[in-house]
């Protein structure tokens, strides 16, 4: 990753200047967040047990994995696929026609040749909405569903996924994955606390080696692992004496437990040289690309959340044209792979894919100085894509107006996409999750606590 | 009797002082109140000695000094294991475990000690030299001399304003939202105040009663770093830091009679982006402005009460010229305030011993009774009489033989550890965890905000105990447990091991790269010294203390040549050993229990 998709994902200005040195030091810290809840390889004893598991009316599961792709900083929904060719200039500048798809009736930019040929697989909900301009109150709503400013930090998605669907996951890896980088100003694991935190894999999946930070390390060959893991155990000389502690117990179980992941088979689903060149070449020699058939993997290792924060940013207030150009044909290739691969691997309908940013872009283009043709944060309108795992492809969901400024049909707030996703993945969106100070919580706030929503997307499911 | 209670021991010299100490603590002991369940102790001198006492005493008519704990003078050697002979506090503890029969552990050796004093005291560990020359000095009181000079030191106030900035909520970004310049004006008077010992009962009356802007007048940002600024929320939050007290567990009527003294607090934005006045506003004015963060839970418009109750049950109407904080403040901070020097007192003991006296130290309630009721009543009773000097009191649990207990405990167990009978073991907090690991491998780490641009960079040298806003943070840090800062409660620092931070010690290239290149490492690595002589210079560094012979030859056995098996003896290996195998020998001491915990 070069810096300046290091910047552009840590939710900086894209003009900031980072050294290689800074760019390395936060590339070290990334994995630092990694943090899981139990599974097989992960120790036996279940997790603090959910409240309530199950809904009274038992709903089937359709996503058995959630590939989320999220795409930091907000990308235009107007230059991407919600295009709308008759706006003019002030609007679309250099963009000319949109592409007709596979589908009947949709059509995305020209920046999207490959997504174009794969429009049967996805929907479009182009009525996103939740009117909120703040990059990390917008993320918080947009991944938790609750009005930032609560008196709860609600855990995100995947922290929700990783609560209810630990019990039951028999993975070697642990249950909730951020490919590559954790987000940094965002809380993913809310009051869950810290064993709900994602695990984040660090390293480049697209180097020649994609070295997950702690599971595959630079340069320790096993055999390294196995004889300093002797010596430890030699030279712990308290940890030794001291074995009816109940404190030290729990650390050599976690180190046990991590033992397991270092030295096990958990490993081989980051080893992307046991796919075809061929393959990988088709997902884009690039992070993005390799990120998804990373993803892809995990899913077949029976993963049930996995984030791919997307390795550079769309907070493109400037150079916005300049930096779509540069990114959006990554992004066109390696998720239209994906969703390719997923079908091809017979995954596609046990695999709900979504991808959004935190907000779209102003869809008026601001060329005065110091923008020069950059968009502004837009949450009163945008676009996701949605895939697999129980959702219909080729729809599109809602319309924005004429200039892609706001809902024209059908708001979509994010309480119904995710309630959605919840509903495919066998989540009940009322349960209650489990607050540290005991106070009420749950899943997805309800229509009394005034959360505004417009219904589940069963047009689509 | 009572009237010695103002007699404190002199500075003495050596010769007298052990008597002195013993009469001393018993004559202060009696003065709370407490007599012995068991009459195992037994005063040889102690009629004699009052008056020698007295006599040598007599000027110390004010109560600035705790009753000291002294070693008694035996020459000390690495392992030594000095006999303390106590304080009042010991005679609480002791007493008590034996009455339950239950054994206390030993004293811990002076090489425990040294680590447990700079980690508990200052969250540092002590250097190569620091601990090697505390280990071989003779001098028979050093061990109340270290915890005199680790008081004193800048690293304290860096340390315990870390643990404040954790109940007080210093954090710049959601959800408290105190934003970046305010939280630092807010820690800098924290860590000023601490610093300058400020007496614990003025800090808090500045904390409930200032006024002013967020970014000039530090204090006032307490009213700001709550996630929710209705008088209720405030009122809990009040509650839960200086009564140490659960409002939620509180009857409604009760919470609803504190949120009266908090009913007139404003907020308003000025001219300065970000700046937010607090004020008194009796009139209501700024409701309105109320930040957008906060969602009230009582009506916005409701008038603002003219009677508050204290949590006592007194009732008070509030007089308009008065500024009710001021009121709320006043009765708070009264030594005969049933919760607040109780509050405090054991939260001093639950951070020096892991573990409230009254557990959780922040959970007080009639129903959750202090587990040794006279212990309890005594630090109380010192801490008044010490016009709220917290360093008398951590010097007066730092200096007791129960603080100096062995972390072996003889019978484990519950009631055994409830009732102090040896030193818990506790992983190392995230930002003194990382400081040590940066500390003995001379590498640091990059702390960076990114609001507002342009960013901060935190200078490499500061250590993690250091950083003053919860929103600057790291990977590592949120991984190991750091408090989010949210809430304020002591449960939010999470010590809890997961294995994922197991991985990350075992085997990330973070910690990889600093074991490898870390400067001090290198350093001793290249020393060209013999093998024993450079692990003895590791174990000092990373576990403060001398290795033992067969550590020493595990560690020179490790990685000795393949090609001649019978090769494992000791200061041969002419080959020398690979700089691979020294990392893995600093690795493997890095990842041992007694580097990562606090024992």
């Amino acid at each position: 990753m070069n810096n300046q998709n290091l910047s552009n994902l840590m939710g900086m200005t894209l003009s900031l200047p980072m050294s290689r040195r800074e760019a390395v030091r936060i590339g070290l810290f990334s994995t630092a967040g990694m943090l899981f809840a139990n599974n097989r390889a992960f120790g036996a004893a279940p997790a603090s047990p959910p409240v309530k598991a199950l809904p009274i009316a038992p709903i089937k599961t359709k996503a058995k994995s959630v590939i989320q792709i999220f795409l930091w900083g907000g990308m235009s929904h107007s230059d991407t696929w919600d295009p709308k060719p008759d706006a003019g200039y002030d609007y679309n500048g250099p963009l000319k026609a949109p592409l007709a798809t596979n589908a009947d009736g949709i059509q995305v930019s020209e920046w999207f040749p490959n997504l174009a040929k794969q429009a049967d697989k996805y929907s479009l909900i182009r009525s996103m909405t939740h009117r909120n301009n703040g990059h990390e109150t917008a993320a918080y709503l947009v991944q938790t569903a609750h009005a930032p400013g609560e008196r709860l930090a609600y855990p995100s998605v995947g922290a929700v996924f990783s609560y209810f669907k630990s019990a039951g996951y028999k993975g070697f890896l642990p249950p909730y994955v951020v490919l590559t980088q954790p987000q940094g100003r965002f809380s993913e694991e809310g009051f869950l606390g810290p064993k709900l935190k994602p695990f984040a894999t660090g390293g480049d999946p697209n180097a020649d080696r994609f070295e997950v930070e702690g599971i595959v390390s630079r340069g320790i060959t096993d055999n390294r692992q196995k004889a300093r893991r002797e010596l430890l155990n030699k030279i712990n000389t308290m940890g030794k004496t001291m074995t009816d502690n109940p404190q030290l117990a729990a650390s050599e179980d976690a180190k046990r437990q991590a033992y397991e992941l270092i030295l096990g088979e958990g490993k081989d689903v980051f080893d992307l040289s046991k796919e075809k060149p061929e393959l990988r070449d088709r997902y884009g020699r690039h992070t993005f690309g390799q990120d998804c058939l990373v993803a892809r993997r995990m899913v077949e290792a029976g993963v049930p959340y996995i984030v791919i924060n997307y390795p550079g940013g769309w907070d493109t207030h400037s150079n916005h044209f300049q930096t779509m150009q540069r990114q959006t044909p990554q992004l066109d290739q390696g998720l239209a792979m994906l969703l390719q691969d997923l079908k091809d691997h017979g995954l596609l309908e046990s695999t709900l894919v979504w991808c959004c940013g935190e907000f779209g872009r102003g869809s008026k283009i601001d060329w005065q100085p110091p923008w020069n043709g950059g968009r502004n944060h837009h949450g009163a309108v945008f676009t996701a894509l949605v895939a697999g795992g129980g959702f219909k492809g080729g729809h599109v969901v809602g319309a924005s107006d004429a200039k892609a400024e706001d809902v024209k049909d059908r708001p979509v707030y994010p309480v119904d996409l995710l309630g959605s996703i919840y509903q495919l993945a066998g989540i009940d969106a009322s349960a209650k999750l489990p607050h540290p100070m005991g106070l009420e919580a749950h899943v997805l706030p309800s229509a009394a606590e005034g959360v505004k929503s417009a219904g589940l997307l069963t047009e689509i499911m | 009797m009572n009237e010695f209670q103002v007699i404190e021991p002199p500075e003495v010299e050596a010769a007298v002082e052990e008597t002195v100490q013993v009469t001393t603590a018993n004559e202060t002991c009696e003065r709370v109140g407490w007599f012995r369940r068991v009459g195992f102790r037994v005063f040889v001198v102690a009629g004699a000695v009052v008056v020698v006492g007295l006599a040598a005493a007599g000027r110390y008519l004010t109560p600035k000094k705790p009753a000291q704990v002294t070693a008694v003078s035996q020459p000390a050697s690495a392992a030594a294991r000095p006999a303390l002979t106590g304080n009042c506090i010991d005679d609480f503890v002791l007493g008590q475990l034996a009455y339950l029969h239950v054994q206390p552990a030993e004293v811990c050796t002076d090489a425990v000690f040294v680590r447990r004093a700079y980690l508990d005291v200052i969250g540092t560990l002590p250097t190569a030299e620091e601990a090697g020359a505390f280990i071989s000095s003779s001098e028979p009181n050093k061990r109340r001399a270290l915890i005199d000079r680790l008081l004193e030191r800048e690293k304290f106030a860096d340390y315990w304003a870390m643990k404040w900035g954790d109940l007080l909520r210093i954090k710049a970004e959601f959800p408290i939202n105190l934003w970046p310049n305010a939280a630092q004006a807010y820690h800098h008077w924290v860590r000023a105040s601490i610093a300058g010992n400020k007496p614990y009962d003025k800090f808090v009356r500045e904390l409930l009663t200032s006024s002013g802007s967020n970014f000039r007048v530090g204090p006032a940002n307490f009213y700001r770093a709550m996630q929710n600024r209705t008088p209720e929320g405030i009122a809990s939050t009040v509650a839960l830091t200086f009564m140490g007290t659960r409002a939620e567990n509180w009857p409604p009527a009760r919470l609803a009679g504190l949120a009266g003294f908090f009913s007139q607090i404003g907020y308003k934005p000025s001219r300065e982006w970000k700046e937010e006045i607090v004020f008194w506003d009796p009139l209501n004015s700024s409701r309105a402005t109320n930040s957008a963060a906060q969602v009230p839970t009582s009506a916005p418009n409701a008038v603002a009460p003219t009677i508050a109750t204290f949590p006592d049950g007194t009732q008070i109407q509030l007089p308009p010229n008065r500024d009710p904080r001021e009121l709320f403040a006043d009765w708070l901070i009264a030594p005969k305030n049933p919760w607040f020097t109780r509050n405090i007192a054991n939260r001093v003991w639950s951070w020096l011993l892991g573990r409230g006296i009254i557990h959780e130290a922040d959970d007080i309630r009639e129903t959750n009774p202090p587990g040794n009721p006279e212990l309890l009543a005594f630090l109380e009773k010192e801490l008044v009489a010490s016009n709220y000097d917290l360093k008398h009191l951590y010097r007066l649990i730092l200096n007791s033989k129960t603080y100096q207990l062995a972390s072996q405990a003889k019978p484990a167990g519950a009631q055994a550890e409830a009732n102090f009978s040896s030193y818990p073991l506790r992983r190392l907090d995230a930002e003194v965890l990382i400081d040590a690991i940066n500390k003995v491998t001379g590498t640091s780490e990059l702390y960076t905000s990114p609001i507002p641009e342009p960013f901060t960079y935190i200078p490499a040298d500061t250590p993690a105990i250091a950083l003053a806003d919860g929103s600057i943070t790291s990977p590592f840090l949120a991984l190991f447990g750091r408090s989010a800062r949210a809430t304020g409660m002591e449960n939010e620092r999470n010590n809890k091991v997961l294995s994922a931070q197991s991985l990350h010690l075992l085997n990330s290239s973070h910690i990889q790269r600093k074991l490898e290149q870390g400067p001090k490492l290198k350093a001793i690595f290249d020393s060209k010294r013999p093998d024993a002589e450079i692990v003895e210079q590791l174990y000092l560094t990373i576990l403060s203390r001398y290795p033992t012979a067969e550590e020493v030859k595990s560690a020179q056995e490790y990685g000795a040549p393949v090609a001649t098996p019978k090769s494992g003896k000791a200061g041969t290996a002419p080959a020398g050993k690979r700089r691979d195998d020294w990392v893995d020998i600093a690795w493997a001491l890095i990842n041992s229990a007694e580097f990562l915990y606090r024992h």
